[in-house]
């Protein structure tokens, strides 16, 4: 087994233990980032050779010095003893969305191209403090809206691991593929509707979402403030949770970050399922589409590969000892997107206000007339498409005479999405459970451009994902098997506020049940290929 | 059922407010997505509302840690920021004049 299929926990105890150096780590690192990714993304887009096709483009800055600072402090550390932290030597990628001082932070947009920030990110803070090697900023949807990270200014935008040709989904689609890849063992990103859970999906890997203010939002870029999350991108549940028990916790600088002490999410996994209360629904087992003229929502069967293997689970989990709990009502749920077209775009437009030409990033090169010209040409060139969609559509839904129709009405419909959760989850209620299980995707992975452009189509790839965000509540997508095209299918457990040792425990307990299943044999298309190389 | 449209008038007026300016090519593409996500979010308007249900801007309560104390604090190295800005003069961020402002 190469240094790159390592766990983290694998490659952090051998480090400690002194039988390899953080340095051997890394370079193995870069030289599997050279070996699969290919360019960078770029402003420059030039049209790809058919190799470069078939990379990964997870990044869009490396920072191979500062790993190798990073990575030359913990062989110092442990050299002379002194502790190098709980993720010491682990290489992890960035979602570009997340500042770190002095390293051009772009959010995937030509509006931050330039932009230094003069502060880090909390939880990045968090992972440099545990001894992590923070390897570069990963690829993402621009600003993190989309789901499939094609929006990205930044071009080429990541490809999935598994296939190419196709999306690794979004908006942390650089993370989760550079994950995938074994180019690193962790990523950061960041969950607003489903970012982290749909690309973890899509690419066949670990995606927590964990419960809003259990980590720290200080220093990302607000998307959707009363939605946005921090989370963990592993290959393993076991990864995932040490990774959360890092970068949660309480921050000052974060007003709703939680008060709440975070468990040990490790010493959790133990604890098995047996007697868990597993919660079915069948309001997860169908999209909820609109008819553009009549705005009625037609319902449409989700991937039955998907469907079946949310079933093998609950049967699996069963099998150990959990108690399945079927027919569990979330009637809501289907309003999942509708409310979050209203309240992500509206957040959204208050957010992007900022992002004007005068204190930081891009300023149009062109003779302006005065300051408004300046910032009107400047958000004119620096933003893209759908940036300006999300501005738009939510300067429209919070305008008088429709804000009363529209964004108050989102929050009260918030509100009931959030009330079905806590009748499921209420211990003197009919279901009382622990943990939910759902798919995390309706569909596997879909072909690069088929979905792009058609902004409705792409925000339903979160139907499943996005209720836990208006809810507030804790989320995990774990890899449910391989459909017929060899594609990852994700299955996730949803459960109550700060109980992510649940999920966790949920998850562990699945993922180690089907360890000698024949599908968790098969690698991703690019490691194939450099296999046969 | 037909549902409401956003019109180029008003799409207008809001390109305005959000102070972008777009291509016509983009304009009518913006225009027809936002009608369609529109015909998404008109879904909401047919939700039968429970009663006593208060519109709730969080999931969950966010009883966090709360701001901070109003204490002036300085920036370390405001050199840093400046830096960044695309334009300076006598160490603040520099601009157009402001339209009237004279």
């Amino acid at each position: 087994m190469s240094l790159n299929q390592l766990s983290a926990q694998e490659v952090t105890a051998r480090v400690r233990a002194g039988d390899l150096s953080a340095r051997e780590v890394l370079e193995a690192s870069l030289a599997q980032v050279h070996a699969v990714d290919g360019a960078p993304g770029s402003l420059d887009q030039k049209p790809l050779n058919p190799a470069e096709e078939q990379k990964v483009h997870a990044f869009i800055r490396l920072t191979e010095d500062l790993a190798r600072q990073q990575a030359d402090e913990v062989d110092r550390k442990i050299a002379v003893g002194e502790d190098p932290g709980a993720l010491a030597g682990v290489p992890v990628s960035i979602k570009d969305i997340f500042t770190l001082q002095g390293i051009e932070t772009t959010a995937a947009s030509r509006i931050l191209w330039n932009f230094k920030p003069p502060y880090t990110a909390t939880p990045v803070k968090k992972l440099i403090d545990a001894g992590a090697l923070i390897l570069g900023k990963a690829n993402l949807d621009e600003f993190t809206f989309g789901s499939s990270s094609e929006s990205s200014a930044f071009k080429p935008s990541s490809n999935n691991p598994w296939d190419p040709s196709r999306v690794p989904g979004g908006s942390s689609g650089g993370s989760t593929a550079s994950v995938a890849a074994e180019e690193v063992a962790l990523s950061l990103g960041t969950d607003t509707g489903g970012s982290i859970r749909q690309p973890a999906a899509f690419c066949g890997v670990v995606g927590l979402k964990p419960t809003y203010g259990r980590v720290s939002r200080y220093g990302l870029m607000a998307f959707s403030s009363s939605l946005d999350c921090p989370g963990p991108i592993a290959r393993n549940v076991s990864d995932a949770a040490l990774m959360l028990h890092t970068i949660a916790g309480t921050d000052p600088k974060d007003s709703t970050s939680s008060l709440v002490p975070p468990s040990n999410y490790l010493e959790a996994l133990k604890e098995g399922v047996k007697g868990l209360r597993v919660g079915l629904s069948p309001d997860y087992t169908h999209l909820f589409y609109p008819d553009f003229e009549t705005g009625e929502l037609a319902k449409e069967s989700i991937q039955k590969e998907i469907s079946q293997a949310v079933q093998d689970a609950a049967s699996v989990l069963a099998e150990l000892g959990a108690e399945i709990v079927e027919n569990v009502p979330l009637p809501n749920a289907k309003y999942g997107i509708p409310t979050y077209f209203v309240v992500s775009r509206v957040e959204a437009a208050s957010n992007l206000h900022r992002f004007d030409g005068v204190k930081y990033g891009y300023r149009t090169p062109v003779d302006v007339e005065d300051l408004q010209d300046l910032i009107r040409r400047t958000r004119a060139e620096g933003f893209g498409s759908e940036v300006k969609l999300r501005i738009l559509m939510g300067m429209y839904l919070s305008s008088e005479g429709f804000a009363a129709n529209y964004y108050q009405r989102a929050l009260k419909v918030r509100a009931m999405i959030r009330r079905d959760f806590d009748r499921a989850f209420d211990p003197q209620g009919e279901h009382r459970l622990d943990v939910i299980l759902t798919p995390t995707t309706a569909t596997t992975s879909f072909k690069r451009n088929d979905v792009f452009g058609n902004t409705v189509r792409m925000q339903y790839s979160d139907q499943m994902t996005v209720s836990a965000n208006h809810a507030g509540l804790p989320a995990v997508s774990i890899p449910g098997g391989l459909d017929a095209d060899n594609l990852p299918i994700g299955i996730q457990f949803i459960g109550p506020d700060f109980r992510e040792d649940l999920i966790l425990r949920a998850g562990y307990a699945y993922e180690q049940a089907t360890q000698d299943e024949a599908w968790r044999a098969v690698r991703p298309a690019v490691l194939r290929q450099e296999v046969t190389k | 059922m037909s549902i409401s449209k956003i019109s180029p008038e008003l799409f207008h007026k809001l390109v305005g407010l959000a102070a972008l300016e777009l291509t016509d090519e983009e304009s009518a593409y913006l225009l027809t997505e936002m009608n369609h996500q529109l015909s998404s979010v008109n879904a909401l308007l047919q939700v039968p509302l429970e009663e006593n249900i208060l519109p709730t801007l969080h999931g969950i309560d966010c009883a966090g840690a709360g701001p901070r104390t109003d204490v002036w604090q300085p920036f370390p190295t405001p050199g840093e920021i400046l830096a960044g800005a695309p334009e300076t003069e006598d160490g603040m961020f520099a601009v157009p004049d402001v339209k009237g402002a004279k």
